[in-house]
């Protein structure tokens, strides 16, 4: 497949992995961004064919799992005590909530559909005029622009009964947290692809001045990862902190302008809470204040509180980097994608769930 | 599947929507059964319109029953009523039998085209003609608009099983080899291409058919050097050959650069975040053989038009009991588990 094939050609991941070893003389802890970046690493095998020195972390990238406990419970509370028709995404549908996930509200008989763009739900709500349609508007850079542009059609079509139930975040001011934890092991970030074919590459500068670090734009592809990882270990070794860009075939210096200009007409940044990190400042999106018949938050007045997470789920400290879903106690045990404890473990590019589908469990992921 | 309908126009009917009454048991019910039913799926059994049919079946019986609520009813490459035929016949050819009978359970949902019932009737009956089975017995029930998705089917089937065929987990030794006999997930993906909300364009048809005669070839030609066949439905080729790995307490290594996938399907699958192996089929199954046959029965499959692209994938081994190791695309290895719970497109 064009663009695909290319980049999983066995030959130049064998060159990619020589290199690495040739270069690298210390031992590095790396930092992958994004979970489709995690969920390539571990379903290519790549982490047991690099280097012993190198070890992949892997970070909070993963949308469904950093979206708060009280949004889910939102979520559902709209679905089915204000009967609305809730249109998500179809991998936030199995995310836990505190008392029940969409998925399970669902089979209550909640309307809860699950869609591929959020313009679907705009047509739902054109062909229902006499029901509310709320879109769980979730996800990082990479999905704003089109969550964004489901408002302005909304708007333009003069729609009354179109919201969003808006949980943006962003990468950038993860990266600064991350860094700014005290307890921080990652000396080097492979950054989205996705989210910088959005965004561009201005907001990457500060963080590598400010905290020293080798951040690479990285794809997602086996190839794309090694590259990158290449990229990061010789900086390292050499003692660098540049900013980078692997990933050049999709991502510019300035990014997709005409994107960026429907996020900023539509969202307004704001202080956001990580589930399992904790509240971020400027680090997510919401709904500008002109535009508020458009927003959920403000249409339905749902004050939830926050719900505390699963004792035992240690998500927070995975997503840091701190620890590897193998040093969870419960992982595969009373914590699986069938009966799971936290979000890594549902959603399709969770930490959790990626060692638990192609890794066996533990004995493959031990290296 | 036009030409069908060419020789079968639908009789002529003082309605055109099914009714509540329609499966009331009464007059409507007659008039639907006999100007219909009885009369395109002829046979002496089912023309005695009795309680039951009475059979006569010799020796060792397969038996197998499931049901159909696919949504939408008419997709790429096929219907609910052929998809009820064969996934029954599928079912008997994968324990070693030739179908012979089937049951037919209608659940129709009020307002029902008439056209669409006809349509789906049609194909029942092209179905049971090319697998070589009747339908003996069957039901008809009318619910309430939207207690249905506008029709469930569910058929039972039986069959007799070959006297060549041994077909059991317990025949499964290290060494054998593991076979896939079609190009994997176009079931699942033509689904999904045409379901509310996640539509896109893409001439991938779902690859339902009858696999019966190429099995039942099999079985006359390698007899007991053929130790599984199973129906890789829901769930995928992923989920059997865990599941083939669990019950034998033998591992498996795969090679993925070997799985058939067409381009096409691989595309849709990268767009929403789905694994091929893990995705529905309809029309392939999966074999654990003698190693020794191997070569003679991927050329067999690959000489009938339901398993032209059968390949060996992979060999059952001593080592890692349980367990399935694939090689992936670049070298590494991953693990295949069963799917956890239905399978939902991702984010982003």
């Amino acid at each position: 497949m064009k663009y695909l094939s290319e980049y999983r050609d066995p030959e130049l991941v064998s060159q990619y992995l020589e290199e690495i070893k040739r270069t690298v003389t210390k031992p590095w802890t790396i930092m992958e961004v994004c979970g489709g970046q995690t969920h390539s690493l571990v379903k290519n095998g790549l982490l047991e064919l690099l280097p012993d020195e190198i070890t992949m972390v892997h970070g909070p990238g993963c949308p469904v799992c950093v979206t708060p406990l009280n949004l889910i419970d939102k979520a559902v509370y709209l679905a089915e005590e204000k009967k609305v028709i809730l249109c998500s995404f179809g991998d936030m549908l199995r995310v836990p909530g505190s008392e029940k996930s969409l998925l399970e509200a669902k089979a209550n008989g909640a309307d809860i559909r699950i869609l591929y763009s959020p313009l679907e739900a705009v047509k739902i709500a054109k062909e229902n005029p006499d029901r509310q349609v709320v879109f769980f508007a979730v996800g990082f850079e990479t999905t704003a622009p089109a969550n964004a542009l489901s408002v302005l059609h909304a708007k333009r079509a003069g729609l009354k009964n179109y919201s969003i139930l808006a949980s943006h975040v962003l990468v950038p001011p993860a990266i600064a947290a991350l860094m700014s934890d005290p307890d921080t092991v990652v000396q080097g970030f492979l950054a989205a692809g996705h989210v910088c074919t959005i965004m561009g590459l201005e907001e990457y500068y500060p963080l590598v001045d400010q905290y020293q670090i080798p951040i690479v734009i990285t794809g997602f592809e086996p190839v794309d990862l090694l590259q990158g990882i290449l990229m990061t270990v010789k900086q390292l070794e050499k003692g660098e902190s540049k900013l980078e860009n692997q990933y050049t075939r999709m991502v510019s210096e300035e990014g997709n302008v005409n994107a960026k200009r429907t996020i900023h007409d539509v969202f307004d940044v704001t202080d956001r809470m990580w589930r399992g990190l904790d509240v971020i400042p400027k680090s997510g999106y919401q709904v500008k204040e002109d535009l508020s018949l458009y927003d959920a938050n403000v249409k339905f007045e749902v004050t939830i509180d926050e719900a505390p997470e699963h004792a035992e789920c240690i998500a927070g400290d995975i997503m840091k980097g701190l620890k590897k879903p193998i040093h969870c106690a419960q992982f595969g045990k009373k914590c699986k994608p069938s009966n799971p404890l936290g979000a890594p473990m549902v959603s399709s590019e969770g930490a959790c769930a990626a060692y638990y589908h192609y890794s066996g469990e533990t004995e493959l992921v031990e290296a | 599947m036009s030409k069908m309908q060419l020789t079968c126009p639908m009789p002529k009917l003082d309605f055109d929507v099914i009714t509540l009454g329609h499966g009331s048991g009464g007059v409507l019910t007659h008039k639907l059964l006999d100007a219909g039913v009885f009369d395109l799926l002829h046979n002496d059994h089912l023309s005695q319109q009795h309680d039951g049919a009475i059979l006569d079946l010799n020796g060792r019986s397969a038996f197998t029953t499931d049901s159909f609520v696919v949504n939408p009813i008419f997709f790429p490459g096929g219907n609910i009523g052929e998809l009820a035929v064969y996934g029954t016949v599928n079912d008997l050819a994968m324990c070693g039998a030739i179908p012979k009978f089937l049951s037919l359970g209608f659940i129709l949902e009020e307002g029902l085209r008439m056209e669409e019932f006809w349509e789906v009737l049609v194909s029942i009956k092209a179905a049971c003609e090319r697998a070589g089975v009747q339908v003996v017995t069957g039901d008809t029930k009318v619910v309430d608009k939207g207690k249905g998705d506008k029709m469930f089917i569910n058929t039972s089937g039986v069959g007799t099983v070959m006297a060549k065929a041994d077909i059991s987990i317990s025949n499964v030794k290290p060494g054998d080899k593991v076979i896939v006999s079609d190009e994997l997930a176009r079931h699942g993906i033509a689904i999904m291409s045409v379901r509310e909300g996640l539509e896109f364009e893409s001439d991938i048809e779902s690859d339902t058919k009858d696999l019966s005669q190429i099995v039942r070839k099999a079985i006359e030609q390698f007899g007991n050097d053929i130790h599984i066949t199973r129906d890789a439905t829901r769930g995928g080729v992923a989920t059997v050959l865990k599941e083939i790995a669990e019950k034998s307490e033998l591992g498996m290594d795969l090679d993925y650069n070997q799985v058939p996938i067409t381009e096409g399907v691989q595309g849709a699958c990268e767009m929403l975040g789905l694994d091929p192996m893990y995705v529905a089929n309809e029309g392939v199954f999966v074999s654990v053989v003698s190693s020794a046959i191997a070569d003679e029965y991927v050329e067999l499959l690959r000489s009938d038009d339901a398993s032209r692209k059968a390949t060996i994938i992979g060999t059952i081994t001593e080592d890692h009991p349980k367990q399935v190791i694939m090689t992936s695309a670049i070298g590494g290895k991953r693990v295949l588990s069963m799917l956890p719970g239905e399978q939902l497109p991702r984010i982003c």
